[in-house]
């Protein structure tokens, strides 16, 4: 690690400076660590974790790719709260100077600022959030008109960049690990309303089962942090109602 | 955790509760206008097989009721699982569905004709 002192120096230059908290380690060797990065008028949170692995000490690790809001790989705690980072101003989020950044919440730690992804997306399959083609190419395409109840309702929910930030921000998941959370339903959701999709019945038995949908408590922190403004617990209300009326045909 | 049975189980009960204990209160509202005695109310209930499967369907409609929201609360909050987990919410039940069956009982049977 650069010395603290050099590191000092060099901020001196710089109009005002501002103390960063970052999350450093994992396990019982995690612990919060302060930088002092200059505070610029417009900067991103990513822009300061940057800041501190390029000029203060480069084995912070984190994540990121796009910078743009796109991919979903920069989502972090910011002051207590799940945020993309990329997108995310500093002004917006500061409270009294001091900017707190810590892992995402309910995932295990690699190291620093990077989560294992593993259980977020592994429970995106136990949810079916996956597309189960009915069709070969040699079929004609389905047609679907934009007005479409079902295409108009996959809409809504479609525009998932895959963040972790509503699995951050659900309480569920933190209470009950086989939640599939916010994220993996959400998916869900929209391939259900998906005609092509040849896996529903597997999909409403996913679903229905013991990790799904059935344990949210429609609070709506996932839709409260949504970067992308999506609502999640819309989706799954759908998916209630729709496990619901499956349970009548099938007992009819 | 909560899976698409219990999730059945626990809206069904909520919704035979919803008018028993709107008619319990309306009824209350009603009967206490100029005073009443528990002689009185007991002379009504007691033999009544009406009054025994409205208060009857409300007790077992809240034992389940309420056990199955217990049983998410202990997972949840105090990380109850498998067997122990089990064991408390058929615990809740029966105290609920005990309570319950003893005061319908009194209010219904007990000194009655029935
Ligand atoms: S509404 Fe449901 S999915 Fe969203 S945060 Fe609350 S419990 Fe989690
Ligand atoms: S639903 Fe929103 S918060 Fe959740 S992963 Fe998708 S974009 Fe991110
Ligand atoms: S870096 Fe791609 S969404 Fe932030």
């Amino acid at each position: 690690m650069v010395s603290g002192l050099k590191w000092s120096n060099q901020v001196a230059n710089e109009t005002q400076i501002m103390t960063v908290s970052i999350w450093r380690e994992s396990g019982d060797d995690g612990r919060f660590e302060e930088y002092e990065v200059p505070a610029r008028e417009n900067q991103t949170v990513l822009d300061v974790v940057a800041y501190v692995q390029q000029h203060i000490d480069p084995t912070l690790s984190y994540r990121f790719a796009c910078r743009v809001g796109m991919c979903g790989s920069c989502a972090m705690m910011v002051n207590g709260s799940p945020r993309w980072t990329c997108r995310t101003h500093v002004s917006k989020v500061v409270a009294d100077d001091q900017l707190e950044v810590a892992p995402l919440r309910n995932l295990p730690v690699i190291k620093d600022l990077a989560t294992d992804m593993d259980p977020f997306f592994e429970k995106w399959v136990a949810a079916e959030a996956v597309f189960h083609p009915s069709k070969t190419r040699h079929d004609p395409m389905a047609a679907i008109t934009p007005d479409d109840p079902m295409r108009i309702a996959a809409s809504e929910a479609i525009e998932c960049i895959n963040c972790a930030v509503c699995y951050a921000a659900c309480d569920v998941v933190e209470s009950n690990p086989d939640y599939f959370g916010p994220a993996a339903l959400n998916r869900s959701w929209s391939l259900l309303n998906d005609i092509r999709d040849a896996g529903q019945d597997v999909r409403l038995a996913a679903v229905g089962s013991n990790g799904g949908c059935h344990n949210c408590h429609s609070q709506q922190g996932c839709v409260q942090y949504c970067p992308n403004e999506l609502n999640p617990t819309l989706s799954i209300a759908g998916l209630k109602r729709e496990t619901t009326k499956a349970l009548f045909r099938r007992s009819r | 955790m909560l899976d698409l049975r219990l999730y059945m189980l626990q809206r069904l009960t909520a919704l035979i509760m919803a008018p028993l204990v709107i008619g319990h209160i309306a009824v209350m509202i009603y009967a206490v206008q100029d005073g009443l005695t528990v002689g009185e109310i007991l002379a009504r209930t007691q033999g009544s097989v009406a009054w025994f499967l409205f208060y009857g369907s409300f007790v077992v409609a809240v034992s389940v009721h309420g056990a199955i929201g217990l049983r998410v609360i202990s997972f949840e909050w105090f990380g109850l699982k498998g067997r122990a987990l089990q064991l408390f919410s058929w615990a809740i039940f029966a105290l609920l569905f005990g309570l319950g069956a003893k005061a319908v009982y009194a209010v219904t049977f007990a000194g009655g004709g029935l």
